[in-house]
């Protein structure tokens, strides 16, 4: 049985890295290019972890389902990354970055792997300026900063509000230059169905190429999970359509343990769901909450006015409204981090505040902040600050040029103008602090097999901070991984090439082959996303933004139900051996209905509220997130032991030498 | 809304494909475009009937992977905007709506809708970079300011979300915005200055080798183009294409 060894090196915190890096093996050049890596997806750690690897020399075979790897869903990160690199002079540093982490993860993430990420993460706007990523600037030439929530400092880089899309052009450009030099090996289209493991060991995976459904057999040394999250277990979240769990669920079944999968993060800020149709829902970037000023009306007839579409918001007096975060958290106000801002939205809309028809939005009102730049722009330009019309319109322009593309997606969807009326939001499920439990290597507990990105477990704690998600993906990629990863393989030097023919290749393929005609055979009277519908609104329902434990209870019952109703009634079209996106989805829901049932059975099993995770029996007497240390400042690691109910809990025990815990507040 | 779509339908590349006839009820007009094609779909499941096969992903405009060509347009009649975020308020109830591939050689049918776009992978693999390595032992980012134009104008360039509407809008199918867009970014940033004589000649070559016809200046692929990539790179690209040809 595997055991949960964290590895964290010795020594003073701010010398363990480097410290590792000095003293673990390497492997040479020479021998490198014996050694085969696989690499299963493409996004921000998946792509750079491959040109990575590609440089040093190793072998790489990467994976993507989507058409090409720039289509992994990184692209559609918006507002920023952060980097500790102190441009604006404003106090930051290694340690603040480190110290926010920890703090934003509401003390539930591994002290050792967040310095790590905090001091890589300079390196990374280097790297990425030197590849031709064109972060926004300011007219002296020099690169611009702009501010994200939980924190005091200008620290995000950005592209407008294309960030992830920038850099994951420069990660896929890395890429394209070790594909051109055949040490990359790319297989679009293409998804993995199975970790194949020998004498304990992680050797290859069984993949499917999903254009003519035959199943490929791939050998490596190692094998690296950069997958991403799982937060379409929700049916409806801001992931893209095909994001899925798959790869990560089968390692788990294959040993390697999950870890908290009940900290989800709901984003404060996305569209509001507009019907029964919606199969998405999308983000309006975090970024917009440094100009936006969020609020509801203050008097309940206002509201119902407001839905009854004879009030306009623009039309409500300032001192009607409740700008609801300024108010709670004064020294933060909207930049309060997401799990903070989403609760109070809740809170609010509970409360029968929401601003629209279903009653589940709050207002995001750029007026104040078109009215500060514009008449800043007056000044600069030596124009009459008096006059509304000029500054209403310079000051747009200002707007239009930090958050444009953003402001036209909110029009394109809702089909408002959000230069004249403010934004309607609404918290949306978006990212999963949650994953497969890695050590400090970033090493499962599956020797020789890798999890890196949103995958992992390791950086976030119970919430993540925004613009944190591209630095996390970028410093495993580019940064952590290709070093630690040398540690295992050069044991394997004298491995050589893994034969295909192993019988447990043949015995992992023959298991895929099954399952996939399973579905087909069933011929039952459901679609695939009837069940995944279903599933995702006992998720919203039971597991959303926040938890109880008899809700906790009826959802695991109803998800177990499903699942079994799944296995009987589902209809699946087509054949096995042609493009068939139904048996490539059934396969991805199947696995939803498994990670469901632990997820709720994770919530369930943690009674304490701390950051994302809710349980309304731990709050304080203002309704905020009461943390319990003394029981839980540990990660929940689970191993898969058949049934989700079965899985087995193990414990991390988190310890804090450089960091006072302690409530964390944003008053 | 009450629709009729006219979808094409082909098995696989072999096959031979043909239009259909499709009667679709009851759509919001704020569906979007592939939310009204998950209802058909869902009802021709029901049926037992096999679903109409297309590429999407984000479905917020930005992974390109959506392409349909929607009553003669690239990404459908609305401008700015990819197929996923084209809504059904732009049709108007009783409205015949054609649906088909983008079309052109260098992009063959996988099925249905979705279609092979993985030459514009090669074409940036032949020169869609800067030699850098990833170790991280770079220079400080702030080490060259780059003027803010230049910064800007390489962004623009860069927003390219080689989805292959240019091509599929083009009458020749060209693919020489696609091309001049990563090739202009890199233009205009010291970092990309290094390998500019190259990269040029091996992108344009990659691009002729893949079958993909020649720009005669329509300007339709700015037009159709759903993050509106302007016409002046491909006037930039013959600029340092020209330029590395008298160097090369």
């Amino acid at each position: 049985m595997a055991t949960l060894d964290s590895k964290i090196p010795q020594g003073p915190l701010s010398e363990k890295w480097t410290n590792h890096k000095s003293k673990i093996n390497l492997v040479s050049p020479a021998n490198k290019r014996l050694i085969d890596v696989i690499v299963v997806g493409t996004g921000l750690a998946g792509a750079s972890a491959s040109a990575t690897l590609a440089e040093l020399g190793y072998n790489v075979k990467t994976f993507c389902f989507q058409d090409s790897p720039r289509r992994a869903h990184s692209i559609a990160a918006q507002g920023g990354i952060n980097a500790a690199k102190n441009y604006q002079g404003d106090g930051d540093s290694t340690y603040r970055l480190f110290y926010d982490t920890i703090k934003g993860g509401d003390y539930r993430s591994r002290e050792s792997n967040v310095y790590r990420l905090a001091e890589v993460s300079a390196n990374i706007i280097d790297q990425c300026v030197a590849q031709g990523v064109p972060f926004a600037r300011d007219y002296g030439g020099l690169l611009d900063n702009r501010s994200f929530g939980g924190v005091l400092v200008s620290r995000t880089f950005y592209a407008k509000g294309q960030t992830g899309q920038q850099l994951l052009l420069g990660a896929y450009s890395a890429m394209n230059r070790q594909i051109g030099r055949g040490k990359i090996k790319m297989y679009n289209r293409h998804e993995m169905m199975d970790l194949v493991v020998i004498d304990g060991k992680a050797r290859g995976i069984i993949a499917r190429n999903l254009v003519n459904g035959k199943l490929e057999r791939h050998s490596a040394h190692a094998v690296v999970i950069a997958s991403g999250g799982y937060g379409n277990v929700f049916f409806l979240s801001t992931n893209a359509m095909g994001s899925n769990v798959s790869a990560a669920w089968k390692i788990h079944k294959r040993g390697a343990y999950f870890a908290n999968p009940c900290f989800t993060q709901i984003h404060p800020t996305c569209i509001p769901v507009s019907g029964d149709h919606q199969s998405k829902l999308t983000l309006m970037s975090e970024s917009l909450r440094n100009d936006g000023r969020i609020w509801v009306p203050k008097k309940l007839e206002d509201v119902k006015a407001i839905r009854a579409g004879k009030l306009k918001p623009t039309d409500l007096a300032e001192e009607d409204r409740d700008y609801y975060l300024e108010r709670r958290y004064p020294a933060f106000g909207n930049l309060v981090p997401r799990d903070v801002a989403s609760r109070a939205a809740k809170e609010r809309c509970d409360a029968g505040f929401g601003v629209n028809a279903t009653g589940e939005a709050v207002y995001l009102d750029f007026a104040a902040a078109i009215q500060r730049y514009g008449k800043e722009q007056a000044h600069v330009k030596g124009l009459d600050e008096n006059d509304a019309a000029l500054v209403k319109k310079l000051g747009q322009a200002v707007v239009k040029a930090k958050y444009g593309n953003l402001f036209q997606m909110y029009e394109k969807i809702v089909d408002q103008n959000p230069y004249e009326t403010p934004m309607m939001i609404y918290p949306a499920v978006h990212y999963t602090m949650g994953g497969v439990w890695v050590d400090y290597n970033l090493m499962t507990t599956i020797p020789g097999c890798y999890a890196i990105g949103e995958a992992n477990f390791s950086d976030h704690g119970a919430n993540r901070l925004g613009a944190s998600a591209l630095m996390q993906g970028l410093a495993d990629g580019y940064f952590v991984l290709p070093y630690t990863i040398g540690d295992y393989l050069s044991n394997d030097i004298r491995t050589g090439t893994i034969s295909t023919d192993d019988p447990a290749f043949e015995a992992a393929e023959k298991e895929v082959a099954d399952k996939l005609q399973a579905f087909l055979n069933c011929k039952g009277k459901n679609s695939v996303d009837y069940y995944h519908k279903r599933l995702g609104k006992i998720m919203w329902d039971k597991c959303g933004m926040s938890r109880n434990a008899d809700g906790l209870r009826e959802a695991i019952v109803e998800i177990k139900a499903l699942r079994e109703d799944f296995y009987k009634n589902v209809n699946v079209t087509g054949t096995a051996s042609e493009f068939n996106e139904q048996l490539a989805k059934a396969g991805r829901v199947a696995d939803f209905l498994e990670l469901g049932e632990l997820f709720a059975k994770d919530a369930l099993e943690r009674t304490e509220s701390c950051g994302g995770h809710f349980r309304e029996e731990s709050q304080t007497p203002e309704g905020e997130a009461l943390r319990d240390d003394k029981n839980f400042t540990f990660v929940s690691a689970w191993e898969y032991q058949g049934e989700p109910a079965q899985a087995k809990l193990h414990k991390e025990p988190l310890n804090y030498e450089e960091i006072e815990v302690k409530t964390r507040s944003y008053k | 809304m009450k629709l009729t779509l006219k979808i094409w339908r082909q098995a696989n590349a072999q096959a031979p494909g043909k239009m259909v006839t499709y009667p679709i009820d009851n759509v919001s007009p704020d569906m979007s475009f592939l939310e009204m094609m998950d209802v058909l779909n869902e009802q021709l499941i029901q049926k037992g009937d096999d679903p109409v096969a297309f590429d999407h992903d984000c479905r917020e405009g930005i992974c390109g992977m959506c392409s349909m060509f929607i009553n003669g347009e690239a990404h459908g009649p609305d401008r700015l905007v990819t197929t996923c975020q084209l809504h059904m308020r732009k049709f108007k109830d009783g409205d015949t709506i054609t649906i088909e591939p983008f079309r052109a050689n260098a992009f063959p049918v996988i099925k249905d809708l979705a279609v092979d776009r993985s030459a514009f992978d090669r074409i940036q693999q032949a020169g869609g970079f800067v030699s850098v390595n990833t170790s991280g032992n770079t220079q400080d980012a702030n080490a060259i300011p780059i003027d803010k134009h230049d910064a800007d104008r390489a962004f623009d360039a860069a927003t390219c979300i080689g989805c292959g509407a240019c091509v599929a809008t083009c009458k020749n199918a060209s693919a020489m915005l696609f091309v001049s867009a990563k090739v202009s970014q890199y233009a205009l940033l010291p970092q990309g200055k290094v390998e500019a004589t190259d990269r040029v000649l091996n992108m344009v070559k990659q691009m002729d080798s893949e079958g993909f016809g020649n720009c005669t200046n329509t300007g339709a692929c700015e037009v159709e183009c759903p993050k509106g990539i302007s016409l002046e790179n491909i006037a930039r690209m013959n600029r340092e294409y020209l330029s590395a040809s008298i160097k090369g």
